[in-house]
């Protein structure tokens, strides 16, 4: 299973800042392996946010966001003590959820 | 959920589409969030076909969108680029590298509080321009440019 | 004379550029370069953008995992493992080797030490380390995510590398002449690229390693999350490669001669603050 992203959520003002790492392999798909065979592609596809309860954001990746991606954005209204929930789903069906707390 | 209606994502009618599908019967539930990716548009193998992808053809040129990234990159591999949109009322983001393979590398949608405002990192495998679409809740799109160059490609990983 | 280094060290670091990214050379020729001061402000400027959220955080998280939950085939933990401040104190020892571990009667340094724990109290097989003991795009060893945890948990300390035992100051001028001794086919030795001010390869500078405020950048920014292939790579890797760059053999994994340079370089750094895991190209 992959490994827990790593959520960082801290009011700044009115405003709360969001930073997010994941670790995914984000694969493109053209890449040898030292063995010269192609690895398959394998990327993060899609990736919701909520805070309080409410879908803030949702994106869709392909594969040329880095590996292991990061993250940043900016939520007004939230307010410390909501909670964060982040989730991604990959090519392959593999997903994750996350959840850390607005401090 | 609704605030998300009239995002850059779902292709022109998918949401439609697979409502009726899920009736039928067609798709299991888990299936859906891999049917509405904006496929036409992530496929998109040159820049005018991810912009129509995304239905941002003819967008506006724009400094009120924003770009922040490197004249230089140390490293292809892992570009930062932080966007934002000036304009009131963004409901989205979209970045794309002009000469990847695939220039289209994401798209985002904000809603309930969140600022159109991203940082992400990228992929480039050579010297490019970095374009940014922001749509507005009204339909109408911008787009800003900046060529980042590259010395070190980052298409391998 | 200095014409003729010039250029070897440009033609070396050519080749090994090509061969440590194993993958293919930009087609065109790199754009127009400005002035080169004016790149390295530029990527020193989204360097610490990029260190803001640096992935190397998700194996410091992966090695926090390992230290604290693992257990060995008989019930051992790392709680057992003495980096030098106590049986399972992490905190500020990594700053503090390669140090004298009187349980072994060596001088070690944090990698060694990690390794050594990690097949004493949870079962790793040295051997099976040392089959893959350097990251790749498909692997992050569990040893390489275990030193960036033990690095992290001396981020903000001043580096204090001991100088009392009789082999510690040995290992250090053991590490000292290896610096300085010329070998090989282009009579290289790592003074020959680190030992004096404002060398480079191409666009990376050199840091001269003989002095204080740049031996620093031999602890800096290690271990290290490289940008190219998204792992973890540690000091180790950067003796092997460098090695390597040089044109001597590469030295065996958790060699005397790589822990008698990193004493040197540490306690050349003394003094100065470690910021933690980094980034690095
Ligand atoms: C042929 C030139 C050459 C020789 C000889 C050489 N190195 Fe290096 N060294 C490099 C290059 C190139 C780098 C990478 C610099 C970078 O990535 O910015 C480097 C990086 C380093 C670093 C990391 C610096 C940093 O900023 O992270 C250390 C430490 C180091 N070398 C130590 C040594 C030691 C010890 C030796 C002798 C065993 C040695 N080098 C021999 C070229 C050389």
């Amino acid at each position: 299973m992959a490994d827990p992203m790593k959520i960082r959520a801290q009011m700044k003002g009115d405003t709360a800042d969001i930073r997010v790492l994941m670790s995914h392999a984000m694969e493109t798909g053209q890449r040898k392996d030292n063995a010269g065979n192609t690895v398959p592609a394998h990327y993060i596809q899609s990736i919701t946010v909520d805070v309080g309860g409410k879908r803030v954001l949702q994106g869709q990746t392909g594969p040329a966001i880095s590996r292991n991606p990061v993250f940043g954005f900016k939520v007004k209204g939230a307010k410390a003590g909501d909670k964060v929930v982040i989730n991604w789903v990959d090519n392959k069906g593999d997903k994750r959820t996350d959840e850390a707390t607005i401090g | 959920m609704d605030a998300f209606r009239r995002t850059l994502l779902k292709g022109a009618g998918a949401t439609g589409a697979i409502a009726a599908a899920l009736a039928a019967g067609v798709l299991k539930p888990s299936q859906v969030l891999a049917a509405e990716i904006n496929r036409a548009a992530f496929e998109a193998k040159d820049i005018a076909g991810a912009l129509k992808g995304i239905g941002a053809s003819g967008a506006a040129e724009s400094k009120d969108v924003v770009i922040r990234a490197p004249d230089i990159a140390e490293n292809g591999a892992v570009v930062p680029v932080d966007v934002a949109s000036n304009i009131p009322n963004t409901i989205s983001l979209a970045v794309l590298v002009d000469k990847n393979p695939f220039p289209l590398t994401s798209a985002f949608d904000f809603a309930n509080g969140a600022v159109p405002e991203m940082a992400l990192r990228v992929k480039m495998g050579q010297t490019s321009l970095v374009e940014v679409v922001a749509k507005t809740a009204d339909g109408k799109f911008y787009i800003a440019k900046k060529e980042v160059k590259v010395t070190v490609g980052g298409c391998g990983g | 004379m200095k014409q003729r280094l010039g250029m070897l060290i440009a033609a070396t670091a050519l080749a090994t550029a090509f061969a440590a990214h194993a993958q293919p050379a930009p087609k065109k020729a790199a754009p127009k370069a400005p002035a080169k001061s004016a790149i390295t402000a530029e990527f020193e400027k989204f360097r610490e953008v990029l260190e803001e959220d640096n992935p190397a955080e998700l194996f410091e998280a992966r090695g926090e995992e390992i230290w604290k939950t693992r257990k060995g085939p008989d019930g051992a933990s790392m709680a057992q493992c003495d980096l030098g401040l106590g049986p399972g104190v992490v905190k500020g020892a990594y700053v503090r080797m390669p140090r004298w571990f009187a349980d072994v009667g060596q001088v070690m340094d944090a990698e060694r030490r990690v390794v050594h724990c990690m097949v004493k109290y949870l079962g790793y097989k040295e051997e099976d380390i040392r089959k893959q003991p350097f990251s790749n795009e498909q692997r992050t060893p569990d040893h390489v995510s275990v030193v960036t945890y033990v690095a992290a948990q001396s981020r903000g300390m001043k580096i204090a590398a001991p100088q009392k035992h009789p082999k510690e100051i040995e290992t250090y001028q053991i590490g000292k002449e290896i610096f300085a001794y010329r070998a090989g086919p282009y009579d290289f030795s790592c003074a020959t690229c680190h030992g004096a001010d404002g060398m480079r390869i191409r666009t990376q500078d050199l840091p001269n390693l003989r002095k204080p405020d740049q031996a620093v950048r031999a602890y800096q920014g290690w271990p290290g999350y490289r940008m190219t292939g998204g792992f973890m790579l540690t000091q180790q890797w950067r003796m092997n490669d460098c090695f390597r760059q040089q044109r001597f053999p590469e030295p065996n994994y958790l060699s005397d001669s790589v822990t008698a340079l990193l004493a040197y370089m540490t306690v050349t750094a003394n003094g100065q603050v470690y910021k933690g895991p980094g980034i690095k190209r």
